[in-house]
């Protein structure tokens, strides 16, 4: 059973993911949607034998009647595994009905198999240096959160039939209120063809006009990684990751930048990226296609001498 | 008023990795360790609200898990300023959820009137710990939290859950509560000598794990991760590197 990603009307493409996640565990697949009107999202993908529509009497996420309504689902379908996004919805409540219900669990899985009947997930350890198989505890169903964008979409095109489960909602703890829109900045970051990324490696705060410069000089667009922003030494409109922006340009120059997950989630489908780091089996090298190991301002002085 | 910080002494690992004999972790002579990101964000925020609201008698109490070795990330929390530490002497690698079921004692008996965990450490990268032991706990919760208006009279707080591409859902939560701290909350202070001196002499309570059930997974191998195409690595000097960069550039931007 998979639970359908929706924010603000718009199912995320992630849902799609999630069904071909699903697939590499044989059986059934069921797909979950909450929503005050679980109709107007078309999951009907390629791979998908169920939908369950749970309807709502409100439209954006609240954890506790996310919980609730998935604690019923599993109780009524006994599903053997139960995928949802690793997103910050789903980290609200996914691991809560783990504890309670004492499932088998992981997060950011980005690896799925059946091994007979037992599910083994591939997820990473100690900054995504490493990864590991894991299993689950023998006759209780898992529940994972899942990587995004390490799954295929499924396609358009299935059948499914849908019914629908009534479920009784307690009042929530947490409740929304209002969507805040993020600062825009100056610039776009999303729009521009070439940028020139820098990220905690540049030291400090001082460092920064001279890789504005270095950028204006290149005819590029300077972005950031998270903890210059969280630093605040830069706007939040100029970051690039989960957090951030999801950016695709031409050309995506790191210098030390080293690839969390979150950075690599929105830069990693740039058509070329070239990385600058001082570590070799640092994780941007394993989404760029030309690495430099090298220190990050000594390229910087060298592309400053070019005219 | 008492605010109760979960926090976490990570393993960061260098640019060699070996595996233990049985090939189910990294050999430890391989990890550095440290106080984890978001646990400092997470403690600067609980001394912040101290700080700010708080009266005599308050205080922030910092709980962790592990063998005697993590005691160096908790004096640090203590360096920072906070008042009280409880270790839950634990010393082999746990999931988060049996994390959650290890502390969840221990934060119960202290009755806070809020939990902070951080989002995420940097060497598990699960965001699941803090879900979890709010439902142990039966806390309401929020997680990915990045900022806190808290009116302890009302019994509830506003605050703003960061979700992806930097949206924020500004969430009325009921209090007491468990946050989990997203980092950028504010700007975590740094200790002095003498605090960090002082936090040194400071007695940690050490308690004896509970019952904790069965994990939530264990590692049946790990590996040094496929490397995909891998990128083409450009040679020689920075002055090299960086004449191939603009070719490359120049040629891509056509």
């Amino acid at each position: 059973m998979i639970v359908a990603e929706h924010l603000r009307g718009e199912l995320r493409e992630l849902t799609r993911e999630l069904v071909t996640a699903a697939q590499q565990l044989s059986g059934p697949v069921t797909v979950a949607v909450i929503a005050r009107d679980p109709t107007v999202f078309d999951v009907s993908f390629q791979g998908v034998d169920e939908i369950v529509n749970v309807p709502l009497g409100q439209e954006e996420f609240e954890n506790d009647v996310y919980q609730t309504a998935l604690e019923a689902l599993i109780a009524d379908r006994q599903p053997h595994a139960v995928l949802l996004g690793f997103t910050v919805n789903s980290m609200g409540y996914g691991p809560a009905v783990a504890a309670k219900l004492a499932l088998g669990f992981a997060s950011d899985v980005h690896g799925l198999a059946l091994e007979g009947e037992t599910v083994v997930a591939t997820r990473s350890f100690y900054g995504g240096k490493v990864d590991a198989e894991l299993e689950f505890p023998a006759e209780r169903p898992v529940l994972l959160l899942v990587r995004p964008t390490a799954f295929a979409p499924a396609a358009d095109g299935g059948n499914a039939p849908a019914t629908e489960f009534a479920v009784e909602l307690p009042p929530a703890r947490a409740r929304h209120l209002e969507f805040e829109e993020a600062a825009m900045g100056d610039v776009d970051i999303t729009t521009a063809d070439f940028l020139l990324s820098v990220g905690r490696g540049i030291g400090d705060k001082e460092a920064i006009p001279r890789f504005e410069q270095l950028a204006d000089k290149l005819g590029a667009v300077l972005s950031v990684s998270r903890p210059l922003v969280d630093a605040g030494w830069m706007p939040n409109a100029r970051q690039v990751g989960q957090s951030g922006k999801t950016v695709k340009p031409k050309v995506y120059l790191a210098l030390g930048i080293s690839g969390a997950v979150q950075h690599l989630a929105g830069m990693k489908t740039s058509d070329t990226i070239i990385a600058v780091n001082t570590d070799p089996e640092a994780a941007i090298f394993n989404v760029a296609h030309f690495g430099a190991v090298a220190d990050l301002f000594d390229v910087a002085a060298e592309l400053e001498k070019l005219s | 008023m008492k605010i109760v910080v979960c926090v976490k002494q990570v393993a960061v690992l260098g640019d060699e990795v070996e595996f233990t004999a049985d090939a189910r972790d990294v050999d430890p002579d391989f990890l550095d360790f440290a106080l984890n990101e978001w646990d400092s964000y997470a403690t600067e925020e609980a001394l912040h609200i101290r700080e700010d609201l708080g009266a005599e008698g308050d205080e922030v109490v910092v709980v962790s898990v592990g063998g005697a070795h993590v005691e160096d990330a908790m004096r640090r929390c203590l360096a920072m300023g906070a008042d009280r530490a409880i270790r839950v002497d634990h010393s082999r690698p746990a999931d988060p959820i049996t994390v959650a079921r290890l502390v969840a004692p221990v934060v119960q008996r202290e009755s806070p009137d809020l939990v902070f965990c951080g989002v995420q450490s940097s060497d598990g990268v699960q965001a699941a710990t803090g879900t979890a032991l709010a439902e142990l706990l039966d806390l309401p919760r929020v997680a990915v939290v990045t900022r806190i208006e808290w009116d302890p009279s009302a019994g509830r707080a506003t605050v703003r859950r960061e979700l992806e591409g930097g949206l924020l859902d500004v969430t009325e939560v009921d209090t007491p509560a468990l946050l989990t701290i997203q980092t950028g909350i504010n700007q975590p202070r740094y200790a002095n000598l003498r605090a960090i001196k002082q936090a040194e002499q400071k007695q940690i309570a050490v308690v004896s794990p509970a019952e904790q059930g069965e994990p939530a997974y264990r590692v049946r191998r790990m590996f040094a991760p496929p490397k995909g195409e891998g990128a083409q690595i450009l040679a020689g000097g920075p002055a090299d590197i960086a004449r191939r960069i603009r070719e490359i550039v120049e040629e891509r931007l056509k």
